[in-house]
Parts: C-alpha cells; sequence; structure tokens
C-alpha cells in the first residue's frame, strides 16, 4: 500500500543543531513542488540543548494545522529519539545517524521502521560535518522519493550566500544520503511524496512575518520594542526592510520606552507601532492609557505566550485576552483584533494602522505563539495587496491646516467622538495637550462639567467603530449540531476538525474582539450546541461572550499547558459532548 | 519675521505658588528658544508630571504633557519620527531620576539631538513635600523624617558618565543667564542636559533662593575649560559651598539620527503615504517564494 503526498516529518534536535532552519528549508522545498505544507515550531528557552521540534505535515491540499501521526521522525540525537518514537505511526520510519548508540530493535518496537543511515560519516566524506542536517534532508526525501531537484533547488537558495563550494558540498552530501536511504528502504515504506506538476507557485510565511509585511504595506513608517519571544520576529523582520523602505525601528532600552517611543512618534504623525508578548504588554500598560486620554493613535500586537510571569516564554497560550480588554486603570476606548489566519494577521498589519487613526485611540492586534511562528504555504494572491486602503481618518492636510483662523481645538467635541487632528509642525496648529483631563484645546482642566463631556466624548468612539467591526466567520453547514466557536490562532485547528466532523460540527470564529460585535454574534451562535475551545484555564473567551451577549456556553475544551491543539484533542474532548 | 517671546505666550496662567523657580524656568525657556532663532511650531516640549511639567500649558508650544517619569522615551519617538522638530524634555528631579533614571542614562549615551531640561528642586512639591533622589543627605521631609539615608543622585555627573555631549547647570534665580543656557542646548547637535537648580518656596526651606545665591558661581567668569572631559567630572562633583552653574562639558559626536537608516530620506512623519508599487510588491512577495 502506497500513500501519496499525507503524511508528517518531525525533526527533533538539541537547541543549536540547526532544526528550524533544516525544517523551514525542507518545508521550502515542498512547497516549491507544490504541495501544500503546515509547519508547527517547538522549541525551549534556551540557546543550547533541550529539545526542539520542526513538525511538517504535506498534503496536496491546504493545511491549516498540524495533526498528532508522525510517519517521519529525523531525530539528530539520542534524546531526541528516545523522546519522540512513539510518535511515530505504525509502519512510519525513523532515521537516524548510524552511529548513534542506540538498539536498532528498540528503535523499531511497535511496528516502526528504523531506518539507521551514517549521516555524519556521509557528511564527512562529501562535505563537512556540520552538514550532517543537510545529509538527514537528503535521507528523508530518499525514503519518500520526493523529487532530489527540489531539494536541490532549495538548497542553492538557502546556501547561495555561502558561495559556489559550499553549495556544491551541500548537493554532494544530500545527494549521496539520498541515494542510500532511497536503496535501503525506499521500496519497503508507504509513504511517498510526488511533486504536482503545473502547480502554481505559492508562497510560505510564518505568521509574524505576514503581520510585519502588512503594517510595511499599510504605511508603517516606526516600530520601538524590546526584544520578548515570540514578538520578536516583529521588529527583526522591520529592520531588515528599514533601509529600502525607510521604515525607523527602534531597540528600546525597556518595553515602557518601546511603547513611549511610538506614541512619541505618533503624535508628530508617523503611523507608529510597538510588539511585545504579555511581561512586555504588562510593562506598557500605563502608557496604554496616555494614548488613550491624549487620544494618540497606537498599534501595539501583543503575541502571546504562557504566562504568568516569564511564564512559559516559547510555548502558546491564549490567557491575555481579560487583561488586553481592561488593562489601564481607567476608561478609554480601546479596539482589539485577534487574526485567526496568516492571511487575517497580514490584514490586520494595515487595517490596524487605519483603525487607529481613525478613531485615535490604541488598536491592539492579538496573536499567540502558535499563529506567529507556524509556517503555511500561501497562495500569491492570498496576500492581497490589492485591497490595502489606507485611511488616515480625520487627520487634517496641509491645505486644511493652512485655511484654519480659529485657535484650533486638538479634542473638540463631536457627534461621532472623533476630532480633527493636527500633529506639530504647522504655525496655525500650535497646542499642547496633556494626560491630565483637559478641554478642547488640550488645556489642563478638572472642572466636572467638561470631564463628563470629555468622557463621552472619548468613550463614543466606541460606539463608532462598533459599526465596523467583522462579524464572525462561519465554516462548516449552518444547520450543524456541534457549534465549535473559537478566537484568534485555533482557526485552523477547528475548520480541520469540522471536516473531520463530517456536516456534524460547525465553527463560528471570531477576529474583532473589541467592541465586541454583540449582534452579529448572537446571531451566528443561533441553533446548536456551543462548545468554546481555548487555549487557557478560565476559558476567557467563553466568560467575554456571556458577559456580551447572555448566551450561554454548552462546554469549554481548554488546553493550558503550552502547547497547541491538535484536531485530535478536540475531537477527543467532543466526545464529552455528544 | 523672527518670533518674539509674545509670540510664545499662552492664555493659561500658571497654578505654581507664587515665587516658584518654575516662573523663572518658564520665561527663560520662552526667551531661550527666541534667543535660538526658533518659532512655537518648530518646537515640541514634552514633559512628564510634576508642578513643573505644567509648563507646555503656559507657553504656546506644541506640547505633549505625559506620564511621570516618561517624558524622555516620548520625546524620542518624535524626534526620530520627525527631526525637523527642534524637541525639548521638561521635568523634575523625581521625574528624571526617579522612574525616569533609566531612560535618562540611556538616552544620555545615544545622543539623540534633544534638550532635556531638569527642574531640580530637590524635593516632590505636588505631592506636598517628600524627599527627591537629588536630596542631600539628611534631609528630612515627610517620608525622611529622621533625614535622608541616600546619596543624592547628580544628573550632570551621570550624564557625563554615559556620555553625554552637552552638559550644563542652571539657576532659576537667575533668569537672563539661563535663558542663554538654553538657547546654547537647543543649538547644540546632540543630546543635551540642563541641570537647573530650582527653589520650592513651599516645601524646601533648606535650598532657597539665598542658599543658591550664596553658592553659585559663574564657570564662564574663570578659565574653566568645558571640553576636557575628567576636569569635567571634578566641575560635576562640586556642591557645597561653592555650587557651579554654566557649561560643565560640550564635545561633538554624530547623532543618533545621523544614524538611522530610515531617515535617509528625511523626517518619515512627514513623508506622504501611499501604497507600495507594483515593483516593491513582487520583490516582498519574492522573499516568501
Amino acid at each position: 500500500m502506497t500513500t501519496t503526498n499525507n503524511m508528517t516529518f518531525k525533526i527533533v534536535g538539541a537547541a543549536g543543531q540547526g532544526v528550524e532552519s533544516s525544517g523551514a528549508g525542507f518545508a521550502q522545498a515542498l512547497a516549491r513542488g507544490g504541495l501544500h505544507i503546515f509547519g508547527l515550531q517547538d522549541y525551549m528557552s534556551r540557546i543550547r540543548g533541550g529539545l526542539n521540534f520542526y513538525q511538517i505535515r504535506v498534503d496536496e491540499q491546504p493545511l491549516y494545522t498540524h495533526e498528532e501521526a508522525v510517519h517521519v521522525l529525523l531525530p539528530l540525537n539520542k534524546e531526541a529519539l528516545e523522546t519522540y518514537q512513539h510518535k511515530v505511526v505504525k509502519g512510519g520510519g525513523i532515521i537516524y545517524d548510524a552511529g548513534l548508540k542506540v538498539e536498532r530493535r528498540s528503535v523499531s518496537k511497535g511496528g516502526r521502521k528504523a531506518m539507521p543511515v551514517p549521516l555524519i560519516e556521509i557528511a564527512k566524506e562529501h562535505g563537512e560535518r556540520v552538514m550532517a542536517n543537510t545529509a538527514a534532508l537528503g535521507a528523508a526525501a530518499g525514503v519518500v522519493e520526493y523529487s532530489f531537484d527540489r531539494m536541490a533547488d532549495i538548497i542553492r537558495t538557502n546556501f547561495q550566500r555561502k558561495g559556489p563550494e559550499v553549495v556544491a558540498a551541500n548537493l554532494r552530501v544530500a545527494r549521496a544520503a539520498y541515494i542510500y536511504a532511497q536503496e535501503r528502504y525506499a521500496a519497503d515504506f508507504e509513504w511517498k511524496l510526488e511533486k504536482l506538476a503545473d502547480a502554481p507557485e505559492r508562497m510560505v510565511m510564518s505568521g509574524n512575518a505576514a503581520f510585519a509585511l502588512g503594517a510595511l504595506a499599510g504605511g508603517c513608517r516606526f516600530i520601538s520594542a524590546y526584544p520578548m519571544t515570540p514578538a520578536t520576529s516583529i521588529i527583526e523582520w522591520l529592520a531588515k526592510h528599514e533601509h529600502e523602505y525607510g521604515v525607523v525601528t527602534k531597540h528600546a532600552e525597556d518595553e515602557i520606552a518601546a511603547v513611549c517611543m511610538a506614541i512619541g512618534a505618533s503624535f508628530v504623525g508617523a503611523r507608529a507601532m510597538t510588539a511585545t508578548s504579555g511581561g512586555g504588554f504588562s510593562l506598557m500598560v500605563e502608557a496604554l492609557g496616555l494614548a488613550g486620554i491624549c487620544e494618540v493613535p497606537l498599534v501595539v500586537a501583543e503575541v502571546q505566550r504562557g504566562g504568568p510571569s516569564t511564564g512559559l516564554p516559547t510555548h502558546t497560550e491564549q490567557s491575555d485576552l481579560l487583561f488586553v480588554l481592561r488593562a489601564s486603570h481607567g476608561e478609554f476606548p480601546r479596539l482589539v483584533l485577534a487574526p485567526g489566519t496568516i492571511e487575517e494577521y497580514f490584514e490586520c498589519g494595515w487595517r490596524a494602522f487605519n483603525l487607529a487613526e481613525t478613531y485615535q485611540t490604541p488598536v491592539i492586534v492579538l496573536s499567540d505563539h502558535l499563529l506567529a511562528s507556524s509556517l503555511r504555504t500561501i497562495e500569491v494572491g492570498a496576500i492581497d495587496f490589492d485591497k490595502i486602503e489606507i485611511d488616515r481618518g480625520k487627520l487634517l492636510t496641509e491645505s486644511e491646516l493652512d485655511a484654519l483662523t480659529e485657535q484650533y481645538k486638538r479634542h473638540l467635541f463631536s457627534e461621532d467622538g472623533i476630532s480633527p487632528r493636527a500633529v506639530a509642525g504647522h504655525p496655525n496648529a500650535v497646542y499642547a495637550t496633556a494626560s491630565d483631563e483637559h478641554d478642547e484645546f488640550g488645556h489642563i482642566t478638572e472642572d466636572l462639567f467638561n470631564r463628563r463631556k470629555m468622557m463621552q466624548k472619548r468613550m463614543q468612539k466606541l460606539e463608532t467603530a462598533r459599526r465596523e467591526m467583522k462579524a464572525p466567520t462561519r465554516y462548516g453547514p449552518q444547520e450543524a449540531p456541534i457549534v465549535l466557536v473559537g478566537w484568534g490562532s485555533t482557526y485552523g485547528v477547528l475548520r480541520e476538525v469540522v471536516d473531520r466532523l463530517d456536516g456534524q460540527g460547525r465553527l463560528v470564529h471570531f477576529r474583532d474582539l473589541w467592541p465586541f460585535p454583540a449582534q452579529a454574534a448572537a446571531e451566528a451562535l443561533r441553533g446548536g450546541t456551543l462548545v468554546t475551545v481555548e487555549n487557557n484555564y478560565t476559558g476567557q473567551f467563553k466568560r467575554l461572550l456571556q458577559s456580551e451577549t447572555c448566551i450561554q456556553v454548552d462546554h469549554t475544551i481548554s488546553r493550558y499547558d503550552g502547547r497547541a491543539f491538535s484536531p485530535e484533542d478536540v475531537l477527543t474532548g467532543l466526545k464529552e459532548v455528544r | 519675521m523672527a518670533a518674539t517671546v509674545k509670540d510664545y505666550a499662552s492664555p493659561v496662567k500658571p497654578t505654581w505658588c507664587p515665587g516658584c523657580g518654575d516662573f523663572g524656568i518658564l520665561n527663560a525657556v520662552k526667551q531661550g528658544l527666541v534667543q535660538a532663532g526658533l518659532a512655537p511650531h518648530e518646537v515640541l516640549v514634552v514633559s512628564g508630571i510634576g508642578c513643573g511639567s505644567k509648563l507646555p500649558d503656559y507657553a504656546r508650544v506644541n506640547g505633549f504633557m505625559t506620564l511621570h517619569g516618561r517624558p524622555v522615551p516620548v520625546a524620542t519617538g518624535a524626534r526620530l519620527a520627525n527631526h525637523d522638530l527642534k524637541v525639548l524634555t521638561v521635568h523634575g528631579d523625581g521625574d528624571s531620576m526617579g522612574l525616569g533614571m533609566g531612560h535618562f542614562i540611556h538616552t544620555a549615551r545615544r545622543n539623540l539631538d534633544i534638550t532635556d531640561i531638569i527642574q531640580n528642586n530637590q524635593i516632590y512639591g505636588l505631592t506636598k513635600g517628600q524627599y527627591s533622589p537629588t536630596s542631600d543627605p539628611g534631609f528630612i521631609t515627610s517620608t525622611s523624617p529622621d533625614g535622608s539615608a541616600e546619596m543624592a543622585a547628580n544628573p550632570l555627573a551621570l550624564a557625563l558618565a554615559a556620555g553625554g555631549t552637552f552638559l550644563a547647570r542652571g539657576f532659576a534665580g537667575d533668569v537672563k543667564g539661563l535663558a542663554v543656557l538654553i538657547a546654547q542646548a537647543v543649538q547644540h547637535k546632540g543630546y543635551s542636559l540642563l541641570d537647573i537648580l530650582q527653589p520650592c518656596v513651599t516645601f524646601n526651606r533648606k535650598n532657597t533662593y539665598q542658599w543658591y545665591r550664596d553658592r553659585v558661581y559663574k564657570l564662564e567668569e574663570t578659565d574653566y575649560d568645558p571640553g576636557d572631559r575628567v576636569a569635567a567630572f571634578q566641575k560635576a562633583l562640586e556642591w557645597g559651598d561653592r555650587i557651579p552653574v554654566g557649561v560643565i562639558f560640550q564635545t561633538e559626536l554624530p547623532t543618533y539620527e545621523d544614524q538611522v537608516p530610515g531617515l535617509e530620506n528625511g523626517p518619515v512623519a512627514t513623508r506622504k503615504l501611499q501604497k507600495l508599487s507594483r515593483k516593491k510588491v513582487a520583490s516582498l512577495r519574492a522573499e516568501f517564494i
């Protein structure tokens, strides 16, 4: 029996062994063969040692999630082999260096196939020892008889900057390992990969890269951030593009400085943001209120990880939802967006700036480690640059400023709560504003009548914004009896669960979370047993939904061990419901 | 037409106590900006929280009264986004040397072209009289009834150690001299610090106008050379019977903004926003294929 183009690879090794670069390279090689991939990363908070993995699922159809079953395991050391061999399905293969001190019999127990390959010997013979990972990938491709041309292609791309000799040596190593594994193990191995002819060119993209790309395309001109996993790759991506695209990137001294710098940059008119995770966001909270009361547009990307405190620094969680909805003392309007897919994360990149400038208030993009770091093949057109609009709201133009005749009121009372905005630099609109309560001009005042009107004005923006909050999306038949309710990064896994439920389930997925689209939620959730699925302990979204709509949720499936749900996890949880 | 002090007049009447050193500082800021040839719309004054931090409300300037301890990073963002603006921060000793101490050191070593003005009255005024990071040891207040047991923070010595390129001390009782120092500070290319000795007439009964008048002397009237960093350390540490005012240290180094690749084509805040060209979109997409 042969299974073609439907399998999962898992590369496991210590930090520093090149798991990530090998995984990403392999994923790219598969994508270039027209196959769809989903790449899940799991790494530990250390520079060397421990166990990291890169799990790559492959199919001919688009993939949105990983699954539990592993068909080919590539352990780069003995610990990796022993920890993960039980994940390999019966008949699946374990490719490891022939020099590892393990008993072949113990590797092959449970009907698995032990596939020792002299990876280090091959690397040394045809190149250098450091190319053992290339040998492992070559062997993996050999076992499943995937196109060596595609492998060679990506080796050329990835090693190009190291020079032609390094490229040639890696090619020799990969080919030798490919042939070795193919000759010995392929005939007897069930899973195969075939490149697809005429498949369109696709992108392989991670969530954070998509977000940064969206921000850049949407006119982000300033980012200040302090490195914090899993948000760091946002400023890193933009820093790499600083020169060519004219975006200022500032690695600040701490998160308080980072958010304050972004507020300062935005105050003078640049589209500005900061990016952090929960711990850094905790430090930014006071400044969030500053942007709120002074009506400064601000975009904050909060990429969640396991908390509280340092928590699980490199793992995923959705436990900051209620925190970001309420963070800060006092009351002011804020918008919270929680993208569910890489495409939505891209869109949030530019849409967040439009919303921030339209409502002149903070916009929080709430994602997590899973969405930030997982890789997917994406159709070129699905990252839609044509859809991008740049809407700066009531920002006064140069000619409007020239035409001003009266003293400019930065915080003018208005029906929709939004005041025409000038930034520093024009002689007709010289003004100061304050984090103290202020009047329409920005002057500090404690007058109670002004306070009431100013509170009403600012909070009115939330009502104005509510109209453009997106309704939840539905996947699966409307009449399905089981309603999976999710938000943010669980979109992918829940979508696949709906597919596997075969007509019995539908997904209602929330992306715009605040102001909460209550009316649309009530409509979308009519009929069926409601099951919320969340990566947190306390059912934060369930609480939000219930408090905003009075809809009772019937069942909750939660996971709070820092790991992403697999479809199998959710299906197991659903057994109790049915 | 050059701006005058009148152009800097705000309709708002200060809430400061009669005789407060903040009045002298407000007048000196206006005069200094006029001397530097700046008009109000060209200036952004970012302040923190405290009596003196209300200054932007009392002058007609672009102003942003921010959070306690945080005006410096806000000013940093503003300057990095629009380096056509002359950016000043104005805040007290609690703001700058308490919560803001970390930002202070990093900003001094960064040599971003902003002017950092510390209204240093060695006391917390707005919260009614607690000792501050710059209070002298032994200073008795409501939170130090037995006298402060800490060394006083020294803004000039700290900024000098961090690599600040223009460091000066002024006295709120000498508005004319202070205005000249402010003009010099804003005209300096790079980070400039102005530590201003300022009496708090209500809560600081020790460091009064008379106390300062008995002690301050002008460095410009001596043969002191502000180009010598080691000598500057000695001057920065001089405190007691004689207190030097004037420029303690000045040097020229490349500014931070001159080294930011994203600013090669001018300020980002005033650059017109437009969608990416087809060519740029194609090139960005190609990075992922």
